[in-house]
Formats: C-alpha cells, sequence, structure tokens
C-alpha cells in the first residue's frame, strides 16, 4: 500500500495543530504582542510583599495563606515592613488594594495564557467597601 | 567507579525506604506532640424544641444562614444544598415513640445541622483531608481540596452534607459578598459559623433565633450557658448508639 | 513494541469490532466532557443517593479483576497444569479490570482534576486510601507477570523464575483488593445494609463466581474466532470453581436475609425490604433484584449436575446467568440499598440516567477493547513448548 499520501496529510495535520497558537493569537489579533499594562493602586505603595517577590511568587503566598486560613486558623499576616493585614483575597488583595481582577489580576494571567485561574470561581471578585465583622 | 545494575537499584530502594522512613517518622512525632495540652474547647449546640416550636413555620435561623454563605437554592429537592433545616420529629427520631405515645411530639420540627461529631466518620473516610475536625470540636470543609467523591455523605450517619451537583452561582438569589460561593464538585455542610467564631461571635442561627431557642458554648466549661441548661433538662441526641460523639442536643 | 505488532494486524471482522468499541468509547468519552462542564447533575444521583452506577461498576469490576487469582492460584501452587493457557488470560483481564475500575472512579469524582490530592495528601484512617495502593499494587504485579509471560513465550523462551514469585504475592493481593474494597462499605456506621462483616466475603464469592464466569464465556468466544483453545479441561475445571462460588455465594445471601428478617430489626431489615419490595410506593428494583435471585439458583442448578455441566452450551448459559445475575446484585442493588431508605427515612428512588449510561458503556467498551488488544497479543506470541517450565 502506498503510504506517501498518509504521511504529506499527516505532516501537514501536524504542523497546522503545532502552529495553531500563532494562526490563531497573533496573526489573527487576538493577543497583543507586547507586555500588558496592569493598574497600580492609586493609594498604597506597598504590597504584603516586596514587589520583586509578588511577581515572582505570589501564588505561593496565596496558597500558603489559604492554607493558613483554612487548616491553621491563621487570619492574619505580618508583612515584611511589620504591617498586620487580614488574610483575605477579596477584602485585603481586591478591596483594600487592587480593585478590579479584571484590570489586575486577569491582565498579566490572560496575556500569558495562565487562564485556568478559579479562585474567581468561589471567591467574590467585585471589591466592596469594608464591612461588617 | 563501576556499578552494577543490581547495585544501583539496591541502593536506590534503601534510600527511597530510607525518605518514606524519615517521612513518617516527622509525621507520627507531629501528631503525637500536637495532642495534650491545655484544657480543649468544644464546641456544642443545644435546641430547645418547645422554643423552637412557639412559631408556626418560623425559618429566621436557615434564612440567615444560607443567605450569609451563599447556600444556593434548587428547586429540584434532589440537588438541594441545605446546611440547617427542619424535618418532624418522627423522621428525626423514629425509634423514640411509639404508636401509644406518637401524639405528643406528632409533627413537632426539629431543626438539623452538622451534628460536628467528636469522632466523626466523615473525617475518617476523606481520603484527602478535606475534611477534618479541630480542635475546638468544629468539624471543618477545605474546599479548595476536595475532590467531590461523596465518601464523607456516604458516612455521614445523619445525612448532613450536601454536595454541589452543578454550579451553584445561577441558584443563589443575593451573593453576600464577604463570604466565598463553593464551586460545583465539592461537598459542603454547616460549619459552625467557623468564621464568625473567630471573631469570638455566636453562629448565626443562635443570634437570629427570636426565641432563644438555640444555645451554643463551650461544652468542656462547667458553668457555660449550654452546661447549665444541659444540667437541667433532658437532652436528646440523634443516634447515639452509633459512638460519633455528636455536639448538638435536643431539648425536650 | 509486542502490542503494536500484534494488535495492529487483524482481518476485516476484527477492524470492525475494534471501531464499534471506539464509538462506543467516542461516545462516552463526550458524555463525559459534557458532566465535567455541567456537573454530576447530569446523572440520576440525588443529595440521597450519593453514589450509583459509577461506583457500583467499580465495585463489581474490582471483583472481576480479584477473580484472576481463581485461575493463579491453582496453576502457580498446585500445579494444576490444565490451567497452562487459561492463567495468562485471567491476568490480562486483571488489568483491564483494575483500568476500569480506575476509571469509574475518575467519572465520579465532582473535581477529578484534583484526584492527586490523595498521593499528595494521604490520610492513612481512609480506607479509600488503601484501596488505592491496593489496585496500585495489583496492577503493577499483574502487568510485570504478564509482559514477562508473553515476551518470554514470543522469544520461546521460558518465562523466568521471577514470575513464579509475583505470581504468589498476587494470590493474597488479590483478595486484599476486593476486601479493602468491600471495607469502604462495611465500616460505614450510618449504613445499616453495608454493615454487616459478610460483606467482604460476600464480595469475594460473588467475584469468584462473577470472574470466572466471564472468562469461560471470553473463552468460548476465543474458541471460535481464533486457533487459541485452553482446552475442555481448564474450563471444566474452571467451572467447578464458579460452581463452588455461586454456591456459597447464594449462602452468604441467604444467611443475610435470615438475620435481617428473623431478627426483625427495621434498620437490618429496610435495605432488603426497599430492594425486593419496595417502600413507599417505590419498587422499579424489585423486578430486577428477584431476576437477580432467580438467575442465580437458575445458574446453580445447572452448575450442579454435571452432566449438564460439561455440556457446552449450558455452561454458557449458566455463565451468562451469574454474570448478569451477580451484575445486578453488585452492579446495581448493593450501592443503592446502602443509602436508601436516608439517615432520615427517606425513600428516594434512583435511576440512571442516559449520559450516565452512555458514560458507563464507554468505560466498558474502554475495557473491552484493552481486553481484546491483550488477548490478541497473546495469542500471536503464544508458545505452546514452554509453558510448563515455570512450574515448581
Amino acid at each position: 500500500m502506498n503510504d506517501r499520501p498518509f504521511i504529506v496529510i499527516g505532516l501537514i495535520v501536524f504542523v497546522a495543530f503545532v502552529t495553531t497558537p500563532i494562526w490563531r493569537g497573533v496573526a489573527a489579533r487576538n493577543v497583543a504582542l507586547a507586555a500588558p499594562e496592569i493598574k497600580v493602586p492609586a493609594q498604597e505603595k506597598h504590597c504584603v510583599a516586596p514587589v520583586s517577590y509578588m511577581r515572582t511568587s505570589h501564588m505561593h503566598l496565596l496558597n500558603e495563606w489559604r492554607t493558613g486560613v483554612v487548616r491553621s486558623q491563621q487570619r492574619q499576616y505580618t508583612a515584611y515592613d511589620g504591617k498586620v493585614y487580614e488574610i483575605s483575597l477579596t477584602r485585603t488583595c481586591l478591596s483594600g488594594c487592587h480593585g478590579s481582577r479584571q484590570e489586575f489580576c486577569d491582565r498579566c494571567h490572560n496575556y500569558n495564557g495562565v487562564a485556568t485561574l478559579n479562585c474567581w470561581e468561589c471567591h467574590n471578585d467585585k471589591p466592596t467597601a469594608r464591612s461588617e465583622p | 567507579m563501576k556499578i552494577t545494575r543490581k547495585r544501583f537499584l539496591q541502593l536506590s530502594g534503601l534510600s527511597l525506604i530510607a525518605v518514606i522512613a524519615k517521612k513518617l517518622v516527622r509525621g507520627v512525632a507531629s501528631v503525637s506532640a500536637s495532642e495534650g495540652g491545655a484544657k480543649k474547647t468544644r464546641w456544642g449546640m443545644a435546641i430547645d424544641l418547645q422554643k423552637c416550636r412557639r412559631k408556626d413555620g418560623c425559618n429566621l435561623c436557615i434564612k440567615a444562614c444560607h443567605s450569609s454563605h451563599n447556600v444556593p437554592h434548587f428547586a429540584d429537592g434532589r440537588h438541594e444544598i441545605k446546611w440547617v433545616w427542619k424535618q418532624s420529629f418522627e423522621d428525626v427520631f423514629p425509634f423514640a415513640q411509639t404508636q401509644y405515645t406518637r401524639d405528643v411530639f406528632a409533627g413537632v420540627p426539629v431543626l438539623l445541622l452538622c451534628n460536628n461529631c467528636d469522632d466523626p466518620p466523615c473525617e475518617d473516610a476523606c481520603a484527602v483531608g478535606a475534611t477534618w475536625k479541630r480542635d475546638d470540636g468544629v468539624v471543618m470543609m477545605d474546599w479548595h481540596r476536595c475532590i467531590g467523591c461523596r465518601y464523607c455523605m456516604a458516612a455521614c450517619p445523619y445525612g448532613s452534607r450536601s454536595f454541589n451537583w452543578q454550579d451553584p452561582r445561577p441558584a443563589i438569589s443575593a451573593i453576600h459578598p464577604d463570604f466565598p460561593t463553593r464551586t460545583k464538585g465539592v461537598v459542603e455542610k454547616c460549619n459552625f459559623c467557623e468564621e464568625r467564631l473567630a471573631k469570638k461571635l455566636s453562629p448565626l442561627c443562635v443570634e437570629n433565633c427570636e426565641e432563644k431557642a438555640l444555645v451554643f458554648g463551650d461544652l468542656e466549661q462547667p458553668d457555660s450557658e449550654i452546661r447549665q441548661v444541659l444540667r437541667s433538662r433532658f437532652a436528646l441526641q440523634r443516634k447515639p448508639e452509633l459512638g460519633a460523639g455528636p455536639s448538638v442536643y435536643y431539648l425536650t | 513494541m509486542l502490542i503494536s505488532e500484534k494488535a495492529l494486524v487483524g482481518g476485516r471482522s476484527y477492524w470492525l469490532w475494534i471501531a464499534c468499541l471506539l464509538l462506543v468509547v467516542l461516545a462516552g468519552l463526550l458524555c463525559y466532557l459534557h458532566q465535567l462542564a455541567q456537573g454530576l447533575v447530569i446523572t440520576g444521583l440525588s443529595r440521597d443517593v450519593t453514589w450509583g452506577l459509577y461506583i457500583a461498576q467499580f465495585t463489581f469490576f474490582v471483583g472481576i479483576a480479584a477473580s484472576a487469582v481463581t485461575v493463579v492460584l491453582p496453576y502457580y501452587l498446585h500445579n494444576c497444569k490444565q490451567f497452562c493457557r487459561l492463567t495468562i488470560l485471567g491476568e490480562l483481564l486483571a488489568i483491564s479490570a483494575v483500568i476500569v475500575s480506575f476509571l469509574f472512579i475518575v467519572a465520579d469524582l465532582g473535581q477529578p482534576s484534583r484526584i492527586l490530592n490523595i498521593v499528595l495528601n494521604p490520610q492513612p484512617q481512609s480506607v479509600m486510601f488503601w484501596d488505592l495502593i491496593a489496585l496500585s499494587g495489583y496492577f503493577l504485579i499483574n502487568t510485570m507477570i504478564a509482559s514477562g509471560t508473553i515476551i518470554s513465550s514470543r522469544e520461546h523462551l521460558p518465562p523466568p523464575k521471577w514470575i513464579r514469585t509475583l505470581a504468589l504475592i498476587s494470590i493474597p493481593w488479590a483478595i486484599s483488593i476486593h476486601t479493602v474494597t468491600a471495607f469502604l462499605f462495611s465500616g460505614l456506621p450510618g449504613r445499616a445494609y453495608w454493615l454487616t462483616a459478610i460483606l467482604a466475603p460476600r464480595f469475594l464469592a460473588s467475584a469468584f463466581s462473577s470472574g470466572p464466569a466471564l472468562l469461560i464465556l471470553l473463552c468460548f468466544v476465543i474458541r471460535k474466532l481464533t486457533r487459541f483453545d485452553v482446552g475442555n479441561e481448564a474450563l471444566d475445571k474452571l467451572s467447578v470453581i464458579v460452581t463452588y462460588a455461586t454456591a456459597i455465594n447464594v449462602f452468604f445471601i441467604l444467611a443475610e436475609v435470615f438475620t435481617a428478617f428473623y431478627s426483625e430489626i427495621p434498620d437490618h431489615e429496610a435495605g432488603f425490604e426497599y430492594l425486593f419490595a419496595g417502600m413507599s410506593g417505590d419498587y422499579h428494583l424489585a423486578p430486577w433484584m428477584w431476576l437477580s435471585f432467580l438467575l442465580s439458583l437458575a445458574a446453580l442448578t445447572l452448575l450442579l449436575v454435571p452432566r449438564w455441566r460439561t455440556n457446552t452450551r449450558l455452561l454458557i448459559i449458566a455463565c451468562l446467568c451469574i454474570f448478569v445475575s451477580i451484575w445486578l446484585d453488585k452492579g446495581l442493588g448493593l450501592i443503592v440499598a446502602g443509602f436508601v431508605p436516608s439517615p432520615l427515612g427517606a425513600i428516594t428512588s434512583y435511576t440512571p440516567s442516559l449520559p450516565e449510561w452512555t458514560i458507563v458503556c464507554g468505560i466498558w467498551a474502554f475495557g473491552a477493547l484493552l481486553t481484546t488488544v491483550f488477548f490478541k497479543t497473546t495469542f500471536s506470541a503464544w508458545c505452546n513448548h514452554e509453558v510448563h517450565a515455570y512450574l515448581a
């Protein structure tokens, strides 16, 4: 049996599949090439950890926070500058400083394709004023 | 240095065993270290059935709990999620009455919730540690870790747990911003308002009951309100013979 | 690769069979993607009946996997030479059965992407933890035995000596996988139908009855379609094992019924009453449970008489009866009766939905696909001369 047609078709399918990010993403102008601009909070100048650490390791901090609150009843975090924060994704990260997840978290996450962020399936992603205890 | 494959495998196997042994020893040590110490808290609740049935059809406790905790409302009873609810006395205590004594408590509503047992079967069942008993007696849920196998639901002798068969958010009329919702595929139940206990507040059901039918407190404190109430009247528990050690008492 | 050599070569009917299986697998997969998107709401499960067809099928197929011991033990421990061609088939069936069981668990999970949590956060007090260890170990052992046997047979060499050691280990291990699966149910304080010490023995008896029955049926199919024949002596001996196991299983069921109905304790009676008579107007399972019992009795009758048991047509009927009977009992009735009546006395009806059935069929088809590929590889590679070399 002459296998050449199958090989050629297979190669074409493979190349098309492997270059999907290019022709579906960039070439179709669905994704910008430049780095995203994130909205920096206006009032607060310091995050709960240095910016360089947060850039590389914010997911580790959030994991520690999650384990702390849920499993160890640690609801407060003392930052590197001595300030004490309530551990809460919505109240501290969003309401306290970063405001909207669309203008902050999503910008980088969508750009980098880390779009399976499922914190917001459960946690409230609309910042609120500091409500009653 | 030449090493035979057999020797290499032997060394690797020994190393693996050593690593696992160290982890085991650490694990055992940490468990035994956490036991003992000062007198523990044990949160418990006493539900006064006489006071509870004063107001016919009263649902204040359920409404307060479910709205603050974003518990969804599904019309289809098969997929309902409930942290606290009412059923009649005959359903809850089917062998407490006979045909000759049935009239006394016929139709009396009994408030049902997670019993936060002292030896919870659900904790034993959970294969990932998504549910466990805290030192203060609250049986916790970790919705980040739950894999939705529902073994805890099979293990619970009281039917206190609910599963999210679908995305709950569409079925929540007004999302309360201060508490997360859950996602489809995880099990949930009453958590004794542990987020409020952390702020030294009592559970929402207790606070919202206008008849003051719910008494909440530390069962280990001999002079707490709940202990006093339990000394004053006879209290029933659900299925005590199963040995789970429920922390919820029903004052008849 | 051995499998790709042998499994990609076949006649028209072979490829037709593979294509049909793949179609069913695809249908199941599509339904599963739907379940991933929507949640388990697409099944017939409910707050009261939280486990259903998926977990029941898991239980049933762990039994099939454990039943390999009925062909391994006589061969390796008692030098039963007639089993020389049968044992490898039993071991291969066990491998597919373990994979199928695992797939049923994954299909049942609400958050399957988190399944590694069982490994990352192990909980030794949970029976499910030990179930995972037992099933994984059994899978590894059988894979090593089977591949060692087939590869050495293809090379016309005697099988390596370590196969015998592994096979001897697999005997208590097989017992343990089904015991631990039974312990999943029989240690729960709130489920009276399951809270019985005889559940583990019942599981084993029904496994040793249904598993070899399936193997016998498969051997007849293989005899018809290929040149591979395990031999009448092997089938005779295996059918005797099925007979004993069926008799013991029926006895265990009757013993359970006695305890429940002679003691007249309501909680003990309730599960059986719901299954066989129905409660509160819900009796949709009753015809199936009675059918299961009658099929067991019919199979036992056919198997007990040697003249009937050795008759091919009657043996096939008996094996079909016993397989269906135990599937109805273990693969349907067992799980539901643990949940009905609920802890608060509610009678909630459970009927699997169409998407649920499709996913189940898809996983079955995948198991059939694996078994087909494994068996075909074996037939092509088998060398009759060296088979007795690894007996003691």
